[in-house]
């Protein structure tokens, strides 16, 4: 088993990803196109929350510093915050929604099933072999949706079309790995993200085509996110997110 | 801690108090699905002593994010109260739950109770559009339509018999 030093910030930074991006779609909330995407978006940002949830457990265990997982999310500064940043982008329309779903589940499924394959961690394994499958339900319903959009309507292709243009520059930071990252791979936590680059973007092609989607030349991916530089909308989102045990300290339901 | 479709439960006979504490955590139903007990879902995971002589009751959620996993371990510490049993919750996440442990029993009565099981066995990653056949629980039929992949849990889809014309949830297989 590594060092804390080690694995605490790698595993806070996917803690992360799934608290930010279980928060935006927990924003969704009465705002859905359809009754059945109500529930899906919030089914979704409900299996992120507890993703989220299990990884700052483990990772306020490892740490030994009696932090709780609401310490992790409720009151760490916005640069403390390690998540990539295409998981902190606003929702935009409903095609911007799952075409960010669709970018994220179709890394993170490989990725939790390497990690409950390979991992040197046994409660690792263990919250992978889990989120493995309800990734698999992200990426089947947003790969679908980005489908029926892409190759649907005029105004559809065109929503879908801009969302592309719009994401995809926000995933190239998926596959890199920052130090921490690299220290827990090199220890045998964490897959290189690097190494699941090939399966993401068979299952981005295989969706496009269908979608009748064009994959964007783009030249220069964005990052920052894992060293804590986010986007202007990543305080908008905290102050949301934390205004409760900011304005009560140590608040409980 | 063992695995599998004996739902996991195990107990040392020659205990009493152990043996009482299985039948009362095992008989606890599920909050949201209340036709099915913890241990027909397999959640139960097991009922032991520790070290210091107390017993503990091991746990597991479905879904990463269910809702109900505090209420389950609210219901069994209050039902092993209500027995005078004195006994510690224990989270377990390793190995990580799945519909393959929900008894032969525990199936039956979703079925009796409305509620599609699950159907095949977990893992495996199914092509976009792709669908199962998912017999009705109601009048058998295998002509039913999903009405939406995400139901009233998050364990659970929504269909419809396009028979019997009644709607229906099936339980997700995970």
């Amino acid at each position: 088993m590594a060092a804390p030093e080690t694995c605490v910030p790698a595993i806070l930074e996917i803690a992360d990803d799934c608290l930010i991006l279980g928060h935006r779609l927990s924003e969704w909330c009465g705002h859905a196109p359809i009754l059945e995407e109500e529930l899906a978006l919030a089914n979704m940002g409900l299996d992120l929350l507890g993703q989220a949830s299990a990884l700052y457990a483990h990772a306020g265990k490892l740490e030994g510093k009696g932090r709780s997982e609401d310490d992790f999310a409720f009151l760490r500064r916005e640069r403390e915050y390690r998540n990539c940043l295409l998981v902190e982008r606003r929702n935009g329309d409903f095609a911007h929604t799952m075409l960010r779903q669709l970018y994220f589940a179709a890394f993170m499924q490989p990725f939790w099933r390497t990690v409950a394959a390979t991992s040197s961690d046994e409660t690792l394994r263990g919250i992978a072999a889990k989120a493995e499958k309800e990734m698999a339900y992200h990426l089947r319903h947003s790969g679908e949706w980005v489908i029926r959009m892409g190759d649907g309507s005029d105004e559809s292709a065109a929503r879908m079309a801009d969302a592309v243009i719009e994401l995809h520059r926000y995933t190239g930071e998926l596959f890199m790995a920052s130090p921490a990252r690299a220290a827990a791979i090199a220890d045998g936590l964490l897959p290189d993200p690097d190494t699941l680059r090939a399966e993401w973007d068979e299952t981005v092609a295989t969706v496009f085509n269908a979608a009748k989607l064009e994959l964007p030349e783009i030249r220069v991916m964005q990052k920052g996110g894992r060293d804590g530089n986010h986007g202007e909308d990543m305080g908008h989102l905290l102050a949301e997110l934390q205004f409760m045990q900011r304005a009560y300290p140590g608040h409980t339901w | 801690m063992s695995e599998g479709r004996d739902n996991g439960a195990r107990n040392d006979v020659a205990d009493f108090e152990l043996a009482r504490a299985l039948e009362v955590a095992s008989g606890v139903p599920d909050p949201e699905v209340p036709c099915v007990t913890v241990a027909d879902l397999g959640i139960l995971r097991s009922v032991t002593r520790d070290d210091a002589g107390l017993i503990v009751v091991r746990l597991t959620p479905t879904y990463s994010g269910c809702p109900a996993v505090i209420a389950i371990e609210m219901a069994v510490q209050s039902a092993l109260l209500d027995a005078d049993i004195e006994a510690r919750i224990e989270r377990v996440i390793s190995p990580a739950w799945t519909t393959d442990w929900i008894s032969e029993e525990g199936r039956e009565k979703l079925r009796a109770y409305g509620i599609a099981p699950p159907v095949g066995s977990s893992g495996g990653r199914r092509a976009f559009f792709a669908e199962d056949v998912i017999a009705c629980p109601r009048c058998g039929s295998a002509h039913t339509t999903k009405v939406s992949e995400f139901g009233s849990t998050a364990c659970k889809a929504h269909y419809r018999c396009d028979d019997c014309a009644e709607p229906f949830d099936y339980f997700k297989c995970i």
